[in-house]
Order: structure tokens, then sequence, then C-alpha cells
């Protein structure tokens, strides 16, 4: 029963599957990659939906407002009403706009997004695409967002949008090198780069456990935030400075669009936080076994998600020279430091003395860059010189 | 199936490099040229090279790419003038097309050996650049490492003046 459960999405596939068992060999594997991109998009597409109205209604919490309350049920179906309103909105193009580019650009911001939620194991035995080089797939793809931001900000013709996608090409670029040299020590003491051999490694306890691992996951989800382009770090989009950035001369499904590539950019590097350090499907403990594998997944996700949710409605946003200085004076640094801690660990026979070792190597790091970087500012309570 | 396949990306990449030699807006052309990119990267793939086609996107989509465009952008001075055609590129082009095409045509082709070629993995050529070729990475490393200082020392100069 707990295995039927666990297999169930599985089960059903083979079940679809099992009348093109004749066909030729590429007629099945077209078909099996059909049914898991549409399975794959539908199930994101709902949470898209839903993470719209809870984002609104946890931020009115924050906030000490209501949020949306109008539609259904506690407000449940405003994304349906927002889908609704967005579609049959007028599309403005600017008539100075290079028609084409600004046309493809929120399909190429949205579309890597989607080859990158191919790669991440939902489940056991559930990747959409396993592939050998599932990890170095998710990058590859993700690279190809920056140049779809700057088509937005270029093709538009308009100055905030240029200046919104200059900024957003220069953090993304900046916060790549600490994104992807954090995965080094996983994929390291892994000895792959496959995700579904990630999660299998992870049986026993997550990486999340081990000093290099906490450092490395708390790296990797502020350099994830960055790449989602979320507050405190939505400075390429930054309302109170440029207008919307790359997305200002952007109107009705295109602007939708765009939404849906963030949202859809935060599950995938929320999914692959999940896969490198939370251990993936697995449960936390062997006695919760039971729970089916994808339900562990998505409550992992969830749970980062929120996260994502709860800095947006507390920090404010960074400035454009701070965000910098923080990615290259701290992030990297810190980031081949979990690099040679996740070394030591392994040689260390991966046991306690490794651990220590480890913690110690990046606590020194820690506070030895917080003694440098101190810039000895006296912060002080602001004075208001003119308002006493 | 693969020849169909083999077909149309070959068709849209050499399409792509095309337009990138034509396209009278600069931009326009940096972007066609990342088609092209693509292309090459989907046929590493159908060659079964799936860590090199990883590499390609990687490298030349998300780094080579962004940094043509970046340079186009910052030394925007008469782009929306287009001077006439460069017919002496063409020539050149042709030249070195021709020139490869008659030395891949009169090299004499190697002795069949696929049998012995093991599946490569991502892991096996981790292995190999940690041990036979180490000293050609690390002289690499030392390499982009000075060009990284060199780039760093450019920029601090200008901020002095």
């Amino acid at each position: 029963m707990i295995e039927f459960l666990d297999q169930i999405f599985v089960h059903t596939k083979g079940k679809l599957l099992s009348p093109l068992a004749n066909a030729p060999d590429w007629v099945g594997h077209a078909a099996s990659s059909l049914l898991n991109i549409s399975a794959m998009l539908g199930v994101f597409m709902a949470l898209f939906a839903l993470m719209s109205v809870l984002e609104r209604k946890i931020l009115a919490r924050i906030q000490n407002r209501y949020g949306p309350n109008r539609v259904g049920p506690f407000g449940l179906f405003q994304p349906v009403a927002d889908g609704i309103k967005l579609l049959i909105k007028e599309d403005i193009v600017p008539f100075r706009a290079d028609k084409v580019v600004h046309f493809l650009a929120p399909i190429m911001v949205a579309a890597p997004t989607i080859l990158a939620l191919g790669v991440i194991p939902y489940g056991r035995n559930m990747t959409p695409f396993a592939i050998d080089g599932g990890i170095l797939f998710f990058f590859a793809v993700g690279s190809a967002t920056e140049l779809a931001v700057f088509m937005a900000g270029w093709g538009s013709n308009n100055k905030f949008s240029m200046l919104g996608a200059m900024r957003a090409i220069a953090q993304m670029v900046s916060y790549e090198l600490p994104l992807l040299i954090t995965v080094l020590p996983v994929v390291m003491v892994v000895g792959s780069l496959s995700p579904d051999a990630i999660v299998a490694a992870q049986s026993g306890y997550w990486f999340v456990v081990t000093p290099w691992g906490a450092a490395a996951f708390l790296l990797f989800f502020v350099s994830g935030l960055v790449e989602s382009n979320r507050t405190p770090f939505d400075v390429p989009e930054g309302e109170s400075e440029i207008v919307a950035g790359h997305m200002t001369e952007y109107s009705g499904f295109k602007y939708a669009t765009f939404f849906l590539a963030e949202y859809f950019g935060m599950f995938a590097v929320s999914g692959l936080a999940v896969t490198l350090f939370l251990g993936g499907w697995q449960a936390p403990i062997d006695a919760l076994q039971f729970i089916p594998s994808y339900f562990w997944f998505f409550a992992k996700l969830g749970a980062l998600l929120f996260v994502f949710i709860w800095i947006r409605g507390t920090l404010p946003r960074m400035r454009v020279d701070h965000v910098m200085n923080f990615a290259w004076k701290f992030m990297l640094p810190m980031a081949f430091t979990c690099v040679l801690a996740a070394a030591i660990w392994h040689y260390q026979a991966r046991g306690l003395a490794g651990w220590l070792w480890s913690l110690g190597i990046v606590l020194a790091a820690y506070l030895g860059l917080s003694r440098v970087l101190d810039t000895r500012k006296n912060l002080s309570a602001r004075t208001y010189r003119f308002a006493e | 199936m693969s020849s169909a396949a083999f077909l149309v990306i070959a068709i849209l990449t050499l399409a792509g490099a095309l337009a990138a030699a034509t396209l009278p807006k600069l931009i326009h052309a940096a972007l066609c040229l990342v088609v092209t990119f693509f292309g090459i990267a989907a046929l590493y793939f159908f060659l079964g090279a799936e860590f090199v086609g990883l590499v390609q996107v990687f490298v030349y989509v998300g780094a080579v790419a962004v940094l043509i465009v970046f340079t186009i952008l910052l030394t925007r001075r008469e782009s929306e003038t287009t001077g006439p055609f460069n017919w002496g590129g063409v020539v050149i082009a042709v030249a070195v097309f021709c020139g490869l095409t008659w030395a891949i045509l009169h090299t004499s082709a190697l002795p069949q050996a696929a049998p012995q070629i093991e599946a490569l993995t991502v892991k096996r050529i981790g292995e190999v650049l940690m041990t036979d070729y180490v000293w050609p990475l690390q002289c690499v490393g030392l390499l982009l490492t000075a060009a990284l200082l060199g780039a760093l020392v450019l920029v601090m100069e200008e901020k002095r003046r």
C-alpha cells in the first residue's frame, strides 16, 4: 500500500503509455516526454496561481492588512480573475521598439526556467528528464536568462528598461559565481552531477546538517534570491527608482509571462536547493518513510517558498553597489571556503573530527571576513536635524 | 528520424550564422549568433557528447554572448550607421572554408576504432582532468587568473584618475 501510494504517478504513467508498447521507439519516447512535460507544467502552473495569491495574503498579514479577499473563499480565486484581466488587456508595443526582440523577450525569459525545472527529482523515480549532467544542464539553461532580460531591456527602447536590464545582468552574472561554487562541495562529496545520485546519497542524513552544507545552503539560498530578482535584491525592477526595470514597456499577458518566469525561477532554485542540501524527496527520519516521497519534496519546497515571501515582507531593497560588493567580497570567498571545508570533511572519513574541522574552517573564514570587511562606520540612530 | 533532426539543426545553425554575418544592426547580429551557439550545442548533443554540449551552452551563451552584448552596449557610438558591405571579409571567409574543406578531404581516413571507446561520463572527464591533464588545467587556470587581475588593474586605474 505504502509502496503503491509512493509510486502512484509512476504507475499511472506506465498505464497511460501501455497502448504504445508496440509503437516504434521514438513514438514511445516522444509520448513519455510529452506526458512528463504536461504533468510538470500543470503542477507548476497551479502552484504559480496558488503562490501568487498566498504571497499577497502573507505579505498582507505581515503588513497588518487583509490582502485579496473578494473573489471566492478567502480570495482564493483571485488568480483566475487576474488571469482573465491580463488576457483581455490591450497589448501595447512602443512605436520605436524593436518589435521582434520585444516580442521574443518574454518567451525567452520563461523558457529556460521551465527547462530548468525538468531535471529536478520530485519523488522516487519521478525525475522528468534524468540526464547524467543534470546539475550542469540546470545552470547551462539558466545562463540564457540573462540574455533574455537584456533582450527585454534593449527591445523596449526605453531608458528605464535599459537601466533595469543592465542592473539585472550585472547582478545575475556576479551571483552566478557563488551560486555555482556552492554547488561544488555537494558534487565533490557525491561524485556525480546527476540530481538523482545526489538525492540518493542523502538517504542517511541531509547535507545541510554538516557545517559546510549549512554554510553552502545559506549562500546558495541568497544567490538564488538574487538570481530570481526578489527582494531585497530587486534592484533591476526597483519600482521607486526605475519604474519597473526591463518590464516597464510590457503590458497584458507579456507582463504576466515575466511574472510567471520569476515564480518559475523561484521554484527551480528552491527545488535545486531542496535537492542539493535538504535531501530531496527523502523523509527526515526513517519512521516517516510511509509518507510518499513527493509529499516530502513539495513540503520542503513550500517551506523554502514561504521563506522567500517572508524575506520579501521583512527586508528593504539593497543599494546597487552594496549588492555587488557583497557578491565579490563576501559571497565568493565564503563559497570557496565551503569547498575547502567539504574536502577536509571528506578526508577526515566524514566523521566527527571532520565535522569539527569543517565547522572551524567555516567559522574562521566568516569571522575573518567580517573583520576585514568591517568599514568601521559608527552606525547609530539617525538624527533629523531640521525636524526636531 | 535522426537525419531529419540533423538537417533541421544544421539549417538553423547555418541560418543563424548567416544572419549574424549579414544583419545591419549589431545587436540583432549578436542575438543571431546565440542561435548559432545553441545549434552547435544541439549538434554536440546529437553526437552523444552531452558534457561538451552543456559546456557549449554554458560558456558561449552564458558568458561569451553576454560579453559581446555588453561590449556593443558600452561602446555604442555610431551603431545606427552601417558601412558598405564588407566584400573583403567574404573573400577571406570563402578562402578559409575552401582551405578547411580541402584539408578535410585530403586527410586519410583513420581506422575505425569505435568499439573500444567507453561511454564518456562526466565523472570520467573529471578524473582525466585531475590526473593526466592536471598541468594543462593548472596553466589555463593561471592564465585566466592573470587575465582577471589584468582586467581589474585596468578598471582601477580608470577610477583613480
